[in-house]
């Protein structure tokens, strides 16, 4: 399958989930949201976050089984930048009230003001820091 | 049941994810990494997404409730304030120095890298973290 194609179908099939559990369980499908509440929000539905997840961690594996390769890419930087990386988002995405899924995806779909300006802001700031990182101090690939 | 399709929608997520090259992070860095050897493979996952996203509400606003539950959760905040946006420019720092996002990142898992156990444990603790420092706000 050519690359775009294979990222349009993805695209296409993250699509599907969000619809399929806005129409389930009228749920918004923002990952951080979801899998965040596992951590801090309170304990009443923490059974459908937690199958959420487990399916998620289940997706690569489907791929693997269809396919022979899980589409799981090794990670690009030491494990001082991974760290770094986890703990700023986890900050940011409590704080912005979502991610690349709940703003990016679920949010430009509804046309939401909040979510379109969220998403310009991460992704300018992701670009600025892959320049500095790559380019400016030859960090990473 | 609920449970069941849940799971069903994170299995079609992280399907999505793996297909689309979202699980890899030099795949994501390359997409942002506009002043370099641009890989524009996010745009397609994103309008994909979107589109069927778009479509699939569009579709779910003329029902009166989901089929499980008694009311569909829409974000309702509208505010556009500090904490928005320094929560965005944060995650967009952090996304920009590993490449993942947090579904790919909890994705990533499967293939059990030390590194990325490493990178969700810190994530994790971020939320944590920020639950515990800052006064709730509406989410998306």
């Amino acid at each position: 399958m050519h690359p775009y194609l294979g990222a349009l179908c993805g695209g296409v099939l993250i699509g599907l989930a969000a619809v399929l559990l806005m129409a389930a369980l009228g749920r918004i499908a923002g990952v951080s949201g979801i899998a965040s509440g596992l951590v801090v929000g309170g304990a009443s539905d923490r059974t459908w976050r937690l199958a959420f997840v487990l399916g998620l961690l289940a997706g690569p594996l489907l791929l693997w089984w269809l396919r022979g390769d899980s589409g799981i890419g090794a990670p690009q930087v030491g494990l001082p930048w991974m760290a770094l990386a986890g703990l700023l988002v986890g900050i940011g995405t409590r704080l912005g009230g979502g991610c690349t899924s709940g703003h990016g995806v679920c949010g430009i779909a509804r046309l939401s003001p909040r979510s379109l300006l969220a998403t310009a802001v991460f992704m300018a700031f992701g670009i600025a820091t892959v320049f500095v990182l790559r380019h400016l101090l030859g960090v990473g690939a | 049941m609920r449970a069941w399709i849940a799971f069903v929608a994170g299995l079609l997520f992280g399907l999505g994810l793996s297909l689309g090259g979202m699980t890899q992070p030099a795949v994501v860095l390359g997409f942002l990494d506009i002043f370099g050897a641009w890989d524009p493979r996010l745009v397609f996952v994103m309008a994909g997404a979107v589109l069927t996203t778009a479509v699939g509400y569009r579709l779910l606003l003329r029902r009166p409730r989901p089929l499980l539950v008694e009311r569909f959760q829409w974000p309702v905040s509208r505010r556009i304030d500090a904490r928005l946006v320094g929560g965005a420019a944060l995650f967009g720092i952090g996304w920009g120095i590993a490449g993942y996002c947090p579904g790919p990142a909890l994705a990533s898992l499967g293939a059990g890298a030390p590194a990325l156990l490493v990178l969700v444990a810190c994530m994790i603790a971020g939320w944590w973290l920020a639950a515990r420092l800052l006064p709730p706000a509406g989410g998306h």
